[in-house]
């Protein structure tokens, strides 16, 4: 299970700021159960870009976003309404965004942060990974996470150690997160994204949630309880 | 006159490196130091380079203060968060040390402790900008600071990367969060040198060419395999290989490479990697 909470209105519509047509992609697994990306969340959405003046294009909800292959046919099926799209709008947690951005051309941008849930964590078979930190930036870097696909979790660029693509740590098999990040926005033509100056991240907002983590304290307890009567 | 000033002045300023020890037998590194001193504009204080476990940055700044050399105080990111950092800054301020140098550091798996926790809570360009707060009297906590330090504050960056666009961008956010100078990682194309300072010239910031002294072809070809933005080109191996007496073809490269790249820059940072005893001889052969 992953724990996303809508990001602040005024925050996704900076993202959409000149972009037109938007694509919106919801999630039937932990998005529907957060009330972030299930079908009526979707459907508010797509009303509220509307009276923005925003034209959406088409919207899908997905059995678990998360399953890359199952995405990639269920965007295919949409294919005219998502290409007819500027963007891509995801109301989903981290990995949601980057299996979409993964396999999709287009700019995606994340509708939601996921939070941590200090512990229990999603299933996923792909390379994207989520680190919860609450405050996603997959906007700023092409639907690429800098926390997770660098090894220094950079957020304003390279650092100097990458070679060949490759990161200094571990470079047979490692790819420099910065590099994907660039070639991935130079493609999208948004390297504009990548010269904006971030501020340090608030690594506060990477703790569970203090009425999340008591409800997980609660379950587990409960789980310890049944499981000593059994 | 200051780092700060000579550069201001139009001054052609060189600097080179001086490592601390591990352990804690300064002797080598005074004897280094005094080698550099009188020859050298400012010296870097390497902060644990290569993520190995030593005397600190800070301290080694202040000792060849003390030794009087201008110091530039290295300051990476891998192993202080940003209350460390920022008082490390203050630290420095009191101590009399004007030179910063903003890194993001090498990571811990490359160093002698690679189980460590890597820290990166900020960045080079937040470093720089949080340089730039405290300058205002404000800390990244936004608290007031009673009395603000004032820095002259560098960044480094790589000019023969391949490829090169992703380095120049970051380094137009370094210009933009504060970085007054830039010294570079090891250049031996000059060609390729002019052409990436063709592409920063609208940046109007000082540029001093880093040069890291040849000791063998064999650490050329590593540096070649093993090191990010370091390239030597097979000419140069080769003029390596061939030489009987490697130190002095090491420093005859060293003072050429200067001499081609001078004209191009405002500076340069060399960097002898234990080898600070022929500095001196490479600055002769350059006419510096």
């Amino acid at each position: 299970m992953l724990v996303s909470e809508m990001k602040p209105l005024e925050e996704v519509l900076g993202y959409l700021d000149g972009e037109g047509k938007v694509f919106i992609v919801g999630c039937k697994g932990c998005a529907e159960v957060c009330q972030t990306g299930g079908e009526p969340q979707v459907l508010e959405m797509k009303q509220t870009l509307e009276q923005q003046g925003k034209t959406i294009t088409g919207y899908t909800v997905i059995d678990f976003l998360c399953d890359k292959a199952l995405t990639k046919l269920r965007l295919k099926a949409h294919e005219d309404e998502v290409m007819a799209a500027d963007s891509l709008l995801v109301m989903t947690c981290g990995i949601g965004v980057q299996a979409t951005a993964a396999v999709v051309d287009k700019v995606v941008h994340p509708a939601c942060n996921t939070i941590n849930l200090g512990g229990a964590r999603g299933e996923w078979r792909g390379s994207e990974r989520c680190r919860e930190c609450g405050d996603c930036l997959l906007d700023m870097t092409g639907g690429i996470c800098p926390l997770t696909a660098c090894s220094k979790s950079l957020i304003n660029g390279p650092c100097g150690g990458a070679k060949n693509g490759k990161c200094e740590v571990e470079p047979e098999v490692r790819d420099c997160g910065w590099h994907l990040i660039y070639e991935r926005l130079k493609k999208l033509n948004r390297l504009d994204k990548m010269r904006e100056v971030l501020p340090p991240k608030a690594y506060s907002k990477m703790e569970p949630p203090k009425h999340l983590r008591s409800t997980i304290m609660w379950a587990l307890e409960q789980d310890e309880k049944e499981e000593a009567v059994r | 006159m200051s780092l700060r000033e000579k550069l201001a002045s139009g001054k052609f300023v060189v600097t080179a490196e001086v490592g601390p020890p591990k352990g804690v037998d300064i002797e080598e590194m005074k004897k280094n130091a005094e080698l550099l001193k009188d020859r050298v504009d400012a010296v870097n204080i390497t902060d644990q380079q290569s993520s190995v476990m030593r005397i600190g940055s800070l301290a080694g700044a202040h000792l060849v203060k003390q030794w009087g050399l201008e110091p530039v105080f290295q300051m990476t990111c891998r192993d202080r968060n940003r209350l460390a950092l920022q008082s490390d800054l203050l630290n420095a301020y009191v101590m009399g040390i004007e030179n910063v140098l903003c890194l993001t550091g090498d990571h811990v798996a490359l160093g002698d402790h690679p189980d460590a926790k890597p820290v990166f809570d900020l960045d080079s360009v937040s470093l720089l900008a949080a340089i730039k707060g405290l300058e205002q009297g404000r800390d990244l906590g936004g608290k007031e600071l009673a009395g603000s330090p004032r820095f002259f504050s560098g960044a480094s960056v790589t000019p023969c990367a391949e490829p090169l666009e992703p380095q120049i961008i970051k380094m137009e956010k370094k210009v933009k969060a504060g970085a007054q100078f830039f010294q570079t990682q090891a250049v031996y194309e000059p060609r390729q040198f002019e052409t990436f300072m063709q592409s920063v010239k609208h940046l109007n910031v000082p540029v001093l060419v880093g040069i890291v002294l040849l000791r063998s072809a064999a650490m050329a070809r590593f540096m070649n395999t093993n090191v990010a933005g370091i390239f030597v080109p097979d000419a140069l191996i080769e003029e390596m290989d061939k030489a009987e007496k490697k130190a002095a073809k090491g420093i005859e490269i060293a003072a050429r490479l200067i001499t081609e790249m001078k004209d191009m820059c405002q500076g340069v940072h060399i960097m002898a990697i234990g080898m600070e005893d022929r500095v001196p001889a490479i600055l002769d052969a350059a006419g510096l």
